[in-house]
């Protein structure tokens, strides 16, 4: 049981970090249209950032704000340069130029940063772990991540449902012409959605440093599984990617745990396990097969 | 008219000697990972094979060579393409480099069938060892097998009776847990494959802890073993579960990045930094000379990989178009590597020692690979006998 409930916080955890992400790619594809594979190239540059200045001062709290201010402005910048040039353009436009974004930050992540990884030790005061229930033990830090992503779930639901900002950015998503026609400033708009989401990646990438490797491409290991999240949740539905999110962590974390036992039942071991991989694996596209032959457009599609 | 004539054949006799002259320096076609997280091992293969290169200003073997380096970026398709390119634009007969074996597996076969030589400066997998083994494929570092199978005799010597194994679902990842259960004599509690892209192990640390093992097996190289550590350590899992791993999950990269958690971890391996032979000194002066980062065995690897093609190239005077000589000078394996005891065994794969490291706390404070035993002798592997050569 205190295993069945690790492995649920673990599915959990992972769908918070999966969250973060997959919301700014949501805002950005679903209210702007633009597919931006460089997504995955904001999170690692705000790994980056923030690793290094937490190691610079040795203070892991000073790396936040670096990240957030150092994907914020790789994110405005993307835009002003490249994306802002592609919203009327296809979609295999966007791919292009946003795929080629994620090679040129990689080779310039490499100039700079070279090609080990970074690491940046865990807080004092988040390190260790604690025993939630008798037998259960959890790190600190991946609950802190699990607080932080669901104070951000909070605070956007809040921003896009309750201010005006979020209002226009509702109207914008459905009627780009007509909040344009209002007197609304859509492209200003545009940058700042563009900002929020890069600034929801580099808060995960530097979250995510000290659990896993500040590395070189870690963007595109985690970009595939987020657009994933994109899809089953709805394109452009915050509310969609949250579900979503922890739908699939909950799905790939227990798919992992339990299927190759499960499948041990029935095979011999090494078969079992080399099958039990391979299908949990593949777990979240045959999901989202799944989801896109019931609900086509996503679980959580924005009512208009 | 006639001028113009003229310009037009001397240019293009230009364009004919030209090459001519630039073939003078043996070409070595080398196809190496270079970019994501497993960027650094591919790096280090190049740097060391290139550190050798340097101590001879830019020969091997007293002959001049050009290295041309492109990176796979760990796709089977992507070496495949380069190394098509390598032999029909490029000329190239000698190639090496490759990191990954599934890189390998879609490769090799290509180079070896068109005539050209591979040593390989890494990836050693089991088919390209038995069935399908090649005159002209030479392993330098080992067998996929032999890296765990000493793992395997170590964590036997050290008195475990149970072990939890994981590794990659992958053709390495496969060879590394049947290589370690073959000389592993306790009982297996658990054995789990992990995604080659994973970035979280947080549901396998939960399936280790409730198993209760002696100890851990895992096989994660570069990025990979970096976050696997890691996690193990934030999970309060070091403490409390021992490890016995093989040196591609354990190499001076992923020390440094782990630091301090990494202590007490055992190693086994067939080099290490403190070897003391008068190769490995060399190699070890040049390198911190040269580079400022940890060495890795990938260095080293890369480094002996060009001793021993200039070891055939010494032999041959540079000949390679005669390549039944170039083989059998290969084949003797002629250089002081920098691991010690060296040769090739009927396969052409490496049959060597393997040592017992341990992680300590260094002199300066900073955790260190020290060598602290032997582990297998003269060790070569499983699948010689099923080569026919």
């Amino acid at each position: 049981m205190t295993l069945f409930l690790e492995q649920l916080l673990n599915g959990v955890q992972f769908g918070i970090m999966l969250f973060l992400l997959a919301a700014g790619l949501t805002l950005i594809f679903g209210i702007m249209g633009v597919i931006n594979l460089a997504h995955g190239s904001i999170y690692m540059i705000g790994a980056y950032a923030g690793t290094w200045v937490a190691a610079r001062t040795g203070s892991f709290w000073l790396g936040i704000p670096a990240a957030l201010a150092a994907a914020a402005f790789a994110g405005l910048a993307i835009e002003f340069l490249v994306v802002r040039r592609l919203y009327g353009r296809d979609h295999l436009d966007q791919v292009l130029a946003t795929f080629g974004l994620i090679l040129i930050f990689n080779q310039a992540v490499t100039m700079i940063f070279g090609r080990q990884p970074l690491f940046v030790a865990i807080p004092s005061l988040l390190d260790g772990s604690v025993e939630l229930l008798p037998g259960l033990v959890y790190p600190v830090y991946r609950l802190a991540i699990i607080a932080v992503g669901l104070l951000v779930a909070v605070g956007l639901y809040l921003l896009i449902n309750r201010t005006r900002i979020g209002m226009l950015v509702r109207a914008g998503s459905t009627n780009r012409e007509m909040v344009r026609a209002l007197g609304v400033d859509v492209r200003l708009l545009y940058t700042l959605v563009f900002g929020l989401g890069a600034l929801l990646a580099g808060l995960a990438g530097f979250m995510a440093g000290p659990i896993l490797a500040v590395q070189v491409g870690m963007g595109e290991q985690i970009l595939i599984t987020t657009f994933v999240v994109v899809v089953i949740g709805g394109v452009g539905s915050i509310r969609g990617a949250f579900f979503a999110s922890l739908i699939l962590g909950v799905v790939d974390t227990g798919l992992r745990a339990y299927l190759p036992g499960l499948l041990r039942h029935v095979m011999v071991g090494p078969d079992a396990d080399a099958l039990g991989a391979g299908i949990s694996s593949m777990g979240i596209y045959l999901l989202m097969a799944i989801v896109l032959l019931i609900r086509p457009k996503g679980l959580f599609i924005r009512n208009s | 008219m006639s001028f113009k004539r003229a310009l037009l054949a001397l240019s293009i006799s230009a364009l004919t000697v030209l090459p001519a002259a630039a073939a003078d320096a043996v070409k070595i076609g080398m196809i190496t990972t270079l970019s994501g997280p497993a960027g650094y091992l591919g790096q280090d293969v190049r740097d060391g094979f290139k550190l050798a290169m340097a101590l001879e200003g830019g020969k091997l073997g007293g002959v001049p060579v050009d290295l041309v380096v492109e990176d796979d970026g760990l796709k089977p398709g992507q070496g495949k393409q380069i190394a098509e390119r390598f032999l029909s634009e490029d000329g190239i007969k000698l190639f090496t480099g490759i990191v990954f074996s599934n890189v390998a597996g879609a490769t090799v076969p290509d180079i070896v069938d068109a005539g050209a030589f591979y040593l390989s400066p890494n990836a050693g997998p089991s088919n390209l060892a038995g069935k399908e083994c090649n005159k002209n494929y030479f392993v330098v570092s080992w067998q996929n097998d032999s890296l765990h199978e000493s793992a395997g005799q170590l964590a036997t010597n050290l008195g475990y009776k149970t072990a939890f194994v994981l590794a990659p679902n992958y053709q390495a990842g496969k060879d590394a847990l049947a290589g370690f259960k073959r000389y592993f004599k306790g009982q297996i509690v658990g054995e789990v494959y992990t995604r080659l892209d994973q970035t979280d192990f947080a549901a396998e640390l939960a399936q280790v802890r409730a198993a209760k093992p002696e100890v851990v097996f895992q096989f994660h190289p570069g990025g990979l073993g970096i976050t696997f550590l890691r996690q193990y350590e934030q999970a309060g899992l070091m403490k409390e579960i021992p490890m016995v791993v093989a040196e591609p999950s354990m190499d001076g990269v992923t020390l440094a990045a782990v630091g301090d958690a990494a202590i007490g971890i055992n190693v086994s391996a067939h080099w290490n930094s403190d070897f003391d032979n008068p190769a490995n000194k060399t190699f070890m002066d040049a390198w911190n000379k040269t580079y400022n980062r940890p060495v890795t065995y990938y260095a080293s690897q890369g480094y002996d990989t060009a001793l021993a093609y200039a070891s055939a190239l010494k032999a041959t005077g540079g000949n390679i178009d005669d390549a039944d000589a170039f083989r059998a000078a290969l084949r003797k394996a002629d250089f002081h590597s920098v691991r010690g005891k060296f040769s090739f065994g009927p396969n052409q794969h490496p049959i060597q020692d393997w040592y017992a490291l341990k992680v300590e706390k260094g002199a300066d404070g900073k955790p260190v690979i020290k060598t602290v035993g032997e582990v297998l002798k003269d060790h070569g592997d499983a699948y010689s006998a099923e080569c026919k050569m």
